[in-house]
């Protein structure tokens, strides 16, 4: 992928499992949000394959990527939902673009998916009148209301205290489990990573440097992603006492 | 903007007018959107266009009844020369360069914001075509409502010439009367409505092209904003020209 000349991401192979919460992690600028962005569509890459399902994404017609968008949902690093629509007309958007379903079935799915992320009681409030981790809320209820086959997260965390951040993690597993959902989450927080990564992608300069599970990630032997995972005093404190016990354990 | 950017511009406008001018995904959707942008930009325009035709069609008549005052020209002329300058080109050249910048800048300014806070990569994302989506209620709805507020500005133009006579005299009433209805062609109104709706399509398709492509951050939707708000006035006049010599000339 290149911009004015520059490449940003080269030779990228990575896999996506479904079921699974699949974390894209890197340092600020290493490209990973637009890998994202090449993911789902909105970058078109200079060269090379994206194939959801076995079908490459670039060499869809129209109309089958059209219907392919319909099983995408995408949570932005700032919620991008509609200011000038409630809480809940967000969350119907897609499904008065889409659905067939009658207006009464409409309504009743999104309500459904705004009590699943706990809003049932914003519903009728407009953006500005809710707080980052409502909005994030609102939004991954939009993003689940055609009930996509892949979730993407765009730094879902940012900006969000510690607390929000795990309830908005939590949600995100829990939403990939129930509804067998091949999700994507773009994120430079550990947290997250420790909390829901089932697979880990660490991106670097736009080169995939790494890529394994959660409970590898501590133990790996690449210099550039313990550099990430390490920068944080409370992860090289956990390292060092893991490396502890386990030396106690040897002696 | 450099000479190459503005050919480039072009380009990019064309290409965007392709995306916007198509079947809507959803009628029922664009509809609810057609009667917002019936509202946001014609409803809520009717006020500044009352005020401004109000006292700029007082002004033309006083102006009138001051600089052609001879006694080889009847007195009701000031009537006449008033009705053909508020219904050929005040009510609908002039009153749409003022519309560009109440309009224009509503429309850059929103649809730049979408783009800026990702609501555009929202619906791209889903599938939905954000350009007919986001622009062409906009476009349709202004030139839909545009005779109205021309009508309302001729109407408002007239109503001040008359109430200036009313007040100063010279003319009297009767006189400026008589010449608002004097050797009338109603194909001057019809004349009119057709140009403000074109200058309605520029107005809200230019504004919408420049909020569509803004890249970066507040500050280039303010630029992007005032840029539209430059291009609709500069089209509308070269348009205007155009368009006389072409429908009367």
């Amino acid at each position: 992928m290149e911009f004015e000349g520059d490449n940003v991401l080269n030779d990228i192979n990575a896999r996506f499992d479904k079921g699974l919460v699949n974390m894209i992690i890197g340092k600020s600028g290493s490209g990973k949000t637009v890998l994202m962005k090449c993911i789902v569509g909105l970058l078109t890459p200079t060269s090379g394959e994206i194939m959801y399902d076995g079908h490459n994404f670039l060499a869809l017609k129209t109309k089958e990527l059209r219907r392919l968008r319909r099983d995408i949902g995408m949570l932005f690093q700032g919620s991008a939902l509609f200011d000038s629509r409630t809480v809940l007309e967000n969350v119907m958007f897609p499904l008065d673009m889409f659905s067939r379903k009658n207006s009464r079935e409409r309504r009743k799915r999104a309500e459904f998916c705004l009590e699943r992320v706990g809003l049932s009681d914003a519903a009728n409030l407009y953006p500005s009148e809710i707080s980052g981790g409502m909005m994030k809320r609102a939004a991954i209820a939009r993003a689940i209301s055609l009930n996509p086959k892949y979730l993407f997260c765009d730094e879902p965390n940012s900006g969000l205290d510690p607390k929000t951040s795990q309830l908005i993690d939590e949600l995100i597993e829990d939403i990939t489990k129930d509804f067998m959902m091949t999700t994507i989450v773009v994120s430079h927080d550990m947290n997250s990573v420790i909390n829901i990564g089932d697979k880990v992608v660490f991106i670097n300069e736009g080169v995939k440097e790494w890529e394994g599970t959660k409970s590898e990630v501590m133990d790996a032997d690449n210099e550039k992603l313990n550099d990430f995972v390490f920068a944080s005093d409370l992860f090289k404190k956990i390292k060092e006492a893991e490396d502890k016990i386990s030396e106690d354990k040897k002696g | 903007m450099s000479f190459i950017g503005s050919i480039e511009n072009v380009g990019l406008y064309a290409l965007l007018m392709r995306r916007v001018l198509s079947v809507p995904d959803r009628m029922r959707e664009f509809m609810k959107e057609f009667i917002k942008g019936v509202y946001q930009l014609g409803v809520n325009s009717i006020w500044i266009v009352v005020i401004i035709s109000f006292f700029i069609g007082a002004v033309i008549v006083m102006q009138i009844a001051l600089n052609v005052d001879s006694p080889m020209l009847p007195r009701f002329t000031v009537g006449v020369v008033s009705r053909e300058i508020i219904l050929l080109e005040f009510s609908s050249t002039i009153m749409c360069l003022i519309l560009s910048g109440k309009v224009g800048s509503n429309v850059a300014s929103e649809i730049g914001t979408m783009r800026i806070t990702g609501q555009v990569d929202v619906l791209d994302i889903m599938g939905v075509n954000s350009a007919n989506y986001l622009i062409l209620p906009k476009v349709a709805a202004f030139v839909a409502f545009m005779p109205v507020l021309v009508i309302f500005s001729m109407f408002m133009g007239l109503f001040g010439g008359y109430v200036i006579c009313l007040v100063l005299g010279t003319p009297s009433v009767e006189t400026y009367i008589y010449g608002i209805q004097a050797f009338f062609r109603e194909s001057f109104v019809w004349y009119s409505i057709t140009k403000s709706m074109l200058f309605g399509f520029i107005i809200a398709s230019v504004a919408g092209f420049f909020g569509y492509t803004v890249k970066g951050g507040a500050l280039d939707v303010g630029k992007a904003s005032t840029d539209s708000v430059v291009i609709n006035s500069i089209l509308i006049l070269v348009t205007d020209l155009v368009f006389t010599q072409l429908a009367m000339g």
